[in-house]
């Protein structure tokens, strides 16, 4: 890599550290930005000159407040000068900034910074679209493109989201326990949604998606450097890697969804399992376990199967049923129906998905798996029914198109031979 | 004689390549170290999981189990290679030609016991 690739690489990986301890200094998201930005200027200037700094981060952040404090400076030039206590805080920065050569001095800063892109008002996209911005550093043009959006729109909603940012309180004073417990978990659901923007995309779309997995599982991993002790973060982490192992088996040639059961498994990619598992077994330790490890150790026991026959569906069962107590939802009792109709057959898992009609009324995957298991239990006319309601509530071709190959089959079979 | 070759790197840089930056990086490298495996002078090569994925244990009146690496610094063990080097000098040549033109760093420590076989001769 040459001199301006790696420092390109260096300024990215510092940059949530960077910005979240500007942000706190300077109590504003745009001159937090603003400042870093200027600092990666003159990074570029001087870094092929003189070499890296030793700590990046700390380099950048007090350059940074430099540039920032005189901009404030100068701002102020047509009124009365400002009283010199006001300014002349650099030595203390220095100081500060030699305490918190230890990772751990920057995670509050880092988390407060990812939580601010987690404001209840904005909608998912746009909490993850400024968490990409902001956090992650990608222009607006790539997070349109990930997005499959114009740039323009892309501006607009980001600027939007920033404003709206802008006016809610932030807490800068450190969280206690209880708060940063509760931002942890934001941040969390955030990264799991950006997640699954990008793991959502099939066909023409995979190639520009893929990225929002790579930025999820960068974001995690950092949330775990600096939260080491947390098991969900792990259990978030691991199943991240476990399902992104996963992308070059997912679909077929042409684009189309390849179903889990059906997928070539000696395409997954076996250096993440390997990580999803060793973390999976760290979170264990703690045992307190939560949301994101059932969820990862379900994952896990698909990426323990060599083949779908081999699938430990009894485990599965049990993983979900300990996720239906921790985490009742209508969606999870669905996925458990699965496995229950793999262990105790089409019948008992058609009786526990029959009280879902109702909230799950609107759900493709609902009538999907109805229409399934009244075909196995060869009740032909009522899962035509199913197929149909299914094909109705799909959101993607892809989605019909495989709900469809049911109902031919469904009609060929009905044909006298 | 045998030494280690410790690479060292900023993880959160590492961790921030793309799959065809890593895969450069890990080709670039191949070059010398294929070379060296002709040779039969290369011993195992290790890389690591992230420091995610490590644990520490820290002997004492009791022992303490922490989740994370060791030590926190600014640039983690990564890896290590062990090769059979006729002298300090090559061993340096060595690691300024498998780290060309990356930012890596390359502790050089000479090999004291070495057990492939996980048993003493």
């Amino acid at each position: 890599m040459n001199d301006v690739g790696w420092i390109d690489s260096v300024l990215r990986a510092a940059r949530p550290q960077a910005v979240g301890a500007l942000l706190r200094y300077f109590r504003s998201l745009d001159q937090a930005e603003e400042s870093f930005q200027e600092a990666c200027m003159r990074a570029l200037k001087t870094w092929p000159v003189n070499g890296p700094p030793r700590d990046p981060v700390a380099w950048l952040v007090l350059v940074g407040r430099n540039v920032g404090l005189d901009e404030l400076r100068r701002g102020r030039n047509s009124g009365p000068l400002p009283a010199d206590h006001e300014i002349s805080d650099l030595e203390d920065a220095e100081l500060d900034i030699v305490e918190r050569l230890d990772n751990s001095h920057y995670r509050d800063d880092v988390l407060r910074l990812l939580f601010i892109c987690c404001h209840p008002d904005l909608t998912a996209v746009q909490q993850i679209a400024l968490a990409l911005r902001v956090v992650s550093g990608l222009s607006v043009k790539e997070i349109a493109r990930a997005f499959l959006v114009g740039e323009s729109a892309m501006e607009q909603r980001i600027t939007r989201a920033k404003s709206r940012v802008a006016q809610a309180e932030v807490a800068f004073a450190a969280p206690d326990a209880v708060e940063r417990a509760a931002r942890l978990g934001a941040v969390a659901a955030m990264i799991y949604l950006l997640f699954n923007e990008g793991y959502s995309a099939s066909g023409g779309d995979v190639h520009v998606r893929v990225p929002l997995c790579d930025e999820a599982i960068r974001l995690s991993r950092l949330l775990l450097t600096l939260f080491p002790g947390e098991p969900e973060i792990m259990g978030l982490t691991a199943l991240l890697l476990l399902q992104h192992a996963r992308t070059a088996a997912r679909l077929d040639a042409d684009g189309v969804i390849v179903l889990l059961e059906d997928q070539d498994r000696s395409l997954w990619n076996r250096d993440m399992i390997a990580e999803g598992y060793a973390l999976i077994e760290k979170a264990l330790r703690h045992r307190r376990p939560g949301p994101y490890q059932l969820q990862a150790a379900i994952a896990g026991v698909h990426a323990h199967a060599a083949k779908a026959a081999n699938t430990d569906w009894a485990e599965i069962d049990q993983l979900y049923a300990t996720l239906e107590t921790l985490q009742p939802s209508p969606v999870v009792t669905l996925n458990r129906a699965v496995a229950v109709s793999k262990v105790r057959g089409a019948e008992a898992a058609l009786a526990m998905i029959e009280p879902l009609a109702q909230p799950l009324a609107g759900y493709f995957h609902f009538f999907g798996l109805k229409g399934g298991l009244l075909m196995q239990l060869g009740r032909t006319d009522a899962a035509r029914v199913a197929f149909d309601q299914a094909i109705a509530l799909a959101r993607t071709p892809a989605e019909a198109a495989h709900i469809r190959l049911h109902l031919d089959r469904l009609i060929r079979e009905s044909q006298p031979a | 004689m045998l030494y280690a070759f410790l690479c060292c790197h900023n993880e959160a840089v590492v961790n921030s390549w793309s799959k065809a930056e890593d895969d450069a990086v890990l080709a670039k490298r191949a070059v010398v170290t294929d070379k060296l495996a002709a040779k039969g002078k290369l011993g195992p090569a290790v890389r690591l999981m992230p420091t995610t994925a490590a644990t520490t244990v820290r002997m004492g009146r009791e022992p303490v189990v922490l989740d994370g690496p060791f030590a926190e610094t600014k640039e983690a063990l990564l890896g290590f290679y062990l090769i059979d080097c006729d002298s300090l000098e090559e061993a340096i040549d060595l690691a300024k030609d498998i780290g060309r033109e990356e930012k890596v760093v390359f502790e050089i420590r000479p090999v004291r016991l070495y057990l492939p076989e996980g048993k003493a001769s």
